[in-house]
């Protein structure tokens, strides 16, 4: 079996943060792997990380069917919060329609955030579901 | 690998009666190898005798390597001797902070209410270094670091030369961030530097009791650093940063403690004691 990568210190902080939260929250490293989610997430996306595992988030995400919810149009990963954080490196914000894993839709606001662990070094992303 | 300890003594100096067996000096260890490759790592008030032997043994070149700021492992290197011959160069390798170079971190140490000198009057040729992302090398060592949960950006370093690892993890609190034994070994802190290590040294403050009304404080339960030991697979564990309050007999309890924990494996854990001289040999 494959060793995983050691994690980078800010994202293991990151993750005891997110797993003391009532907020639903995502995190990915620096190359968009989907690291962990929180219990409150579980309910967003209708599984366990437990169940899912790391994967990229493009891949994770594409579950769940996001879409705009002004013009219900599908939303592409560099229109996804997570993804401008990624690519753009900047803070990003969108209202935007999904579908769990358990079929049910929902409306959320998404917020997300890239990770610096000095100026130049990133090292992840965390992304928050506000349900409406 | 020759491992050394000049003091092992956590957060403040503690000269006594009480604490001759132990020793009260602040963290310095110093590893050396036989083709005469050297490292020292931090600069607590051990390394003001260490600094007196390098000086007579005609040391001329040092490698300094700090896990953090924090005065205990900072506070010696005014007093250290090489840094006031001209002769001497100096490489310091330190964390990397978001905002402040390590030169001008280690120069609020040396600067006026605190001491009555300044960085730049300092003889000796020092060079500032920001520990490097990746592996790199230094004489004979193989180096890598990585940060690790303590207050402020503190790293730990893995040492490997002749086939022998050691891990130096001095000030830790891997509790915070989850129970290790229950984590994947690349969520647990520190675990880059510490897997699979021939000896690991790392913090035990605190009895467990005392632990539980300091947690965020950045220091190890004796309990918690022989459970990370186990999650890392140390083969052998040296317990440090002991706490200024425990005198010789608390230690000797807590050394008790850290064994029962551990079990009866012949290598039980062993508290480090200023003047010790580990050799490191490969498993």
């Amino acid at each position: 079996m494959a060793v995983a990568r050691p994690k980078h210190l800010v994202l293991i902080l990151a993750r005891e943060f997110a797993s003391n939260l009532a907020t639903p929250t995502l995190i990915t490293d620096e190359r968009g792997l989907l690291v962990y989610f929180n219990e409150a997430a579980e309910e967003v996306f209708g599984r366990s990380f437990s169940e899912v595992g790391e994967m990229p988030i493009d891949q994770w995400t594409a579950q769940f069917q996001p879409r705009s919810i002004e013009t219900d149009e599908p939303l592409p990963l560099e229109r996804r919060p997570t993804g401008i954080a990624l690519e753009e490196r900047r803070p990003a914000h969108e209202r935007m329609r999904i579908t769990s894993v358990d079929g049910v839709t929902h409306e959320d606001a998404v917020t997300a955030f890239p990770l610096f662990a000095h100026e130049d070094e990133l090292v992840g992303t965390v992304t928050i579901f506000w349900r409406e | 690998m020759r491992i050394r300890v000049w003091g092992c003594r956590g957060s403040l100096p503690t000269p006594g009666a009480s604490t001759v067996r132990y020793g009260g000096n602040t963290s310095c260890v110093e590893v050396g190898l036989e083709d005469g490759s050297l490292l020292v790592l931090d600069a607590g008030t051990g390394i003001r005798c260490l600094g007196d032997e390098l000086a007579d043994r005609g040391v001329r070149e040092i490698q300094l390597l700090l896990t953090h700021l924090h005065l205990d492992h900072l506070e010696g290197l005014r007093f250290f001797a090489p840094l006031w011959n001209p002769e001497v160069s100096i490489d310091i390798w330190g964390p990397p902070s978001p905002n402040w170079r390590l030169e001008d971190r280690i120069a609020r140490a040396f600067s006026p209410p605190l001491f009555p000198l300044d960085l730049k009057d300092v003889p000796s040729h020092v060079t500032f270094h920001d520990v490097p992302r990746e592996p790199w090398g230094l004489g004979s060592f193989a180096l890598s670091a990585s940060l690790v949960v303590h207050p402020g950006p503190t790293v730990g370093y893995r040492i490997e030369a002749g086939g022998a690892t050691f891990a130096y993890i001095p000030d830790h609190e891997p509790a915070l961030c989850g129970r290790p034994a229950e984590m994947s070994p690349d969520w647990i802190s520190g675990g880059a530097v510490a897997q699979g290590a021939d000896l690991l040294l790392h913090d035990a403050q605190y009895f467990e009791d005392e632990y539980e009304a300091r947690v965020g404080w950045g220091h190890s339960s004796v309990a918690d650093a022989v459970a990370y030991a186990g999650a890392v697979e140390a083969q052998r564990l040296l317990l440090f940063h002991h706490e200024p309050l425990h005198a010789d007999a608390s230690l000797d309890l807590l050394e008790d403690r850290a064994r029962e924990l551990a079990g009866q494996d012949g290598r039980g854990p062993t508290l480090a004691r200023e003047g010790m001289v580990v050799d490191l040999k490969p498993a």
